[in-house]
């Protein structure tokens, strides 16, 4: 119970401290998903990209990246669920009002592009229809990147729904770099280039994208810097940092910075999610968060 | 992208089958927390027993609404004296009782995000889960404004945990038949009153207006006004303190209000990778 709490006078009045929400029912599956759904997203975007360029190898670490994410992405996901024999039940409807029904259908039909596309590329079978499934899984690859920011902020959770304006651009952002990391660390340095940008870029822009989104929440924002969620948030700083000094300075000529310093890129930006999904069931917890914020609400509009 | 109708278009869809949107006025000035709303409730919907627990919180040992309580008691011991012209005695104590429940709101958070379809408006204008159909995604237990909604963790015949998300009907199959919840049936001071939500309201108007007249202490409506974040309540109270202190949000807002905004923040935030990747190709494609 928070000790801010107290049922008296001009202080934060609360039933016996207990929170007002109710904390996700999500497990751990949901945050690796965000990972490896954004990697995947951001993988084909630079894969394709890498292809329009000539850049074969590049082309290729995207896609097979992008197919390792897709192939991961829906086990966990349905793994989380209560009843996991009903998951094609997510795609029974569609609809705009809810972001994970528009995710499902973002994931199917890339995981099905992205799915076509190796396999192509594996056989070296009908190039054009390659390419053809290639940019469909690119164009979804930037929303399912996304989207999961959209759907932690489509909830009553002060500190996803008031981030509402700045997470996506942390999950983009994260989503870049995760890509740039992961293609800089199986590709020769030589082949890297655009792919060592990115991580770095991503990391940088992850970082601002951050700061504004704590400068909005202000207090709400509290639980990055307590708990569990400011230890990933913590560990997610140092490591995107190192990861990202290492990729700049030495991974052009050494094998061994790429591996070490996408490798610390990917940890961190994986630690990021958990930050921000830990931070959202210790937002929920604590009754301070939903009463104070919605006090000031009603006293700034009376 | 507008935002998602409320609860009068949806019902209009069901043509001929439509029926007046029925809810809740909970007076909790006349609870006297016997709690037989909790029983008739768990009784008639055959829902589990979930642990007994001696919380020390007065004497309220359900403790919140969940996949197992559909009606929560609370109870609220206070050093305040009933009425506001009572200054005459200042250890005055008063015993705040109220029934709480899902509030079937006019735009409602869970029915929104229901990835499957599961949650649904039905034709009386009430939120339900539709057991057979929920995949226990869980994505309505973090979007319900009051945390009503959860996943039940209990085992069931087949299987180790039930794993979907459990609610307040409203007694639909009572509804159905033409009978009153089992809530409402069962209380003996009409603290809980089920009807048409209109005549409910203007119920509810009077009862209020009474009680300020008699100078009661914090007489308030709490989820009367269709104006409010979720559209108003269907299933609304009469309180004596502010709604917090009850375990209640005090300005509820339903979070899709925002969607549209989300969603044009999203596209924006996938262009700005898609130019994120292409600007890492400036300094040469190798």
């Amino acid at each position: 119970m928070s000790e801010s709490i107290t049922a008296v006078g001009t202080e934060m009045r609360s039933y016996y401290g207990r929170p007002i929400l109710k904390e996700p029912v999500w497990q751990p599956e949901i945050p690796w998903y965000f990972f490896t759904g954004g990697l995947a997203g951001a993988s084909s975007v630079l894969g394709l990209a890498g292809r329009a360029a000539g850049n074969q190898p590049l082309a290729k670490a995207g896609l097979y990246l992008s197919m390792a994410g897709e192939a991961v992405s829906p086990a966990l996901l349905i793994s989380d669920l209560g009843r996991p024999e009903r998951f094609l039940n997510m795609l029974r409807v569609f609809k705009v009002t809810s972001p994970m029904s528009v995710g499902s259908w973002i994931l199917a039909t890339s995981g099905g592009a992205t799915s076509l596309a190796t396999g192509l590329e594996v056989l070296d079978r009908a190039p054009r229809l390659k390419v053809l499934a290639e940019a469909v899984s690119a164009l979804l690859g930037a929303p399912l990147s996304v989207y999961t920011a959209t759907l932690v902020s489509d909830t009553a959770i002060p500190v996803w729904h008031e981030a509402r304006r700045e997470l996506p651009f942390v999950f983009a952002a994260s989503s870049a770099a995760s890509a740039g990391a992961a293609a800089t660390a199986v590709l020769p340095p030589a082949d890297a280039g655009p792919a060592r940008r990115l991580a770095v870029g991503g990391v940088a822009a992850g970082s601002v994208a951050m700061l504004a989104m704590q400068a909005r929440l202000g207090r709400l924002g509290e639980p990055y810097h307590q708990g569990e969620a400011g230890r990933y948030h913590a560990i997610s700083k140092v490591c995107t940092a190192a990861g990202a000094v290492l990729l700049s300075r030495r991974a052009r000529r050494s094998r061994l910075a790429a591996v070490a310093g996408g490798a610390l890129v990917l940890a961190g930006e994986a630690a990021l999610r958990w930050s921000v999904f830990g931070a959202g069931f210790q937002s929920a917890r604590d009754p301070k968060y939903v009463v104070e914020a919605q006090r000031s609400r009603i006293a700034k509009a009376s | 992208m507008r935002h998602p109708p409320g609860t009068e278009e949806v019902v209009h869809t069901y043509g001929n089958e439509a029926q007046p949107r029925v809810g809740f006025f909970t007076d909790t000035s006349v609870c006297i927390g016997c709690k037989a709303c909790e029983v008739a409730c768990k009784e008639w919907n055959v829902i589990p027993e979930d642990g007994l627990v001696w919380t020390g919180e007065s004497y309220d040992h359900t403790s919140a609404l969940g996949a197992n309580s559909w009606r929560h008691v609370a109870f609220v011991e206070q050093q305040v004296p009933l009425r506001a012209d009572d200054d005459a005695d200042t250890d005055a104590m008063r015993w705040l009782m109220s029934s709480d429940v899902c509030k079937h709101c006019t735009h409602a958070a869970c029915l929104d995000v229901c990835p499957t379809g599961s949650l649904f408006r039905t034709e009386f204008g009430t939120v339900v889960v539709q057991e057979d159909i929920c995949n226990g995604c869980g994505y309505c237990v973090p979007a319900c404004p009051f945390g009503v909604l959860d996943k039940r963790h209990l085992p069931t015949a087949e299987r180790e945990e039930d794993g979907r998300v459990w609610k307040c009907t409203l007694c639909y199959d009572r509804l159905k038949g033409g009978h009153e919840p089992a809530c409402a049936k069962a209380c003996p001071t009409d603290s809980i009153q089920f009807g048409e939500l209109d005549e409910l309201r203007a119920r509810a108007d009077a009862r209020l207006d009474k009680l300020q007249k008699e100078g009661w202490n914090g007489a308030q409506l709490y989820g009367r006004d269709p104006d409010d974040g979720v559209g108003g309540f269907g299933a609304f109270f009469l309180l004596l303190d502010e709604p917090e202190v009850y375990g209640l949000p005090p300005d509820p807002v339903v979070t899709t209000k925002h969607l549209p905004e989300m969603w044009r923040t999203a596209a924006i935030a996938a262009g700005a990778l898609v130019a994120g990747v292409l600007g890492a190709f400036i300094g040469g494609s190798r």
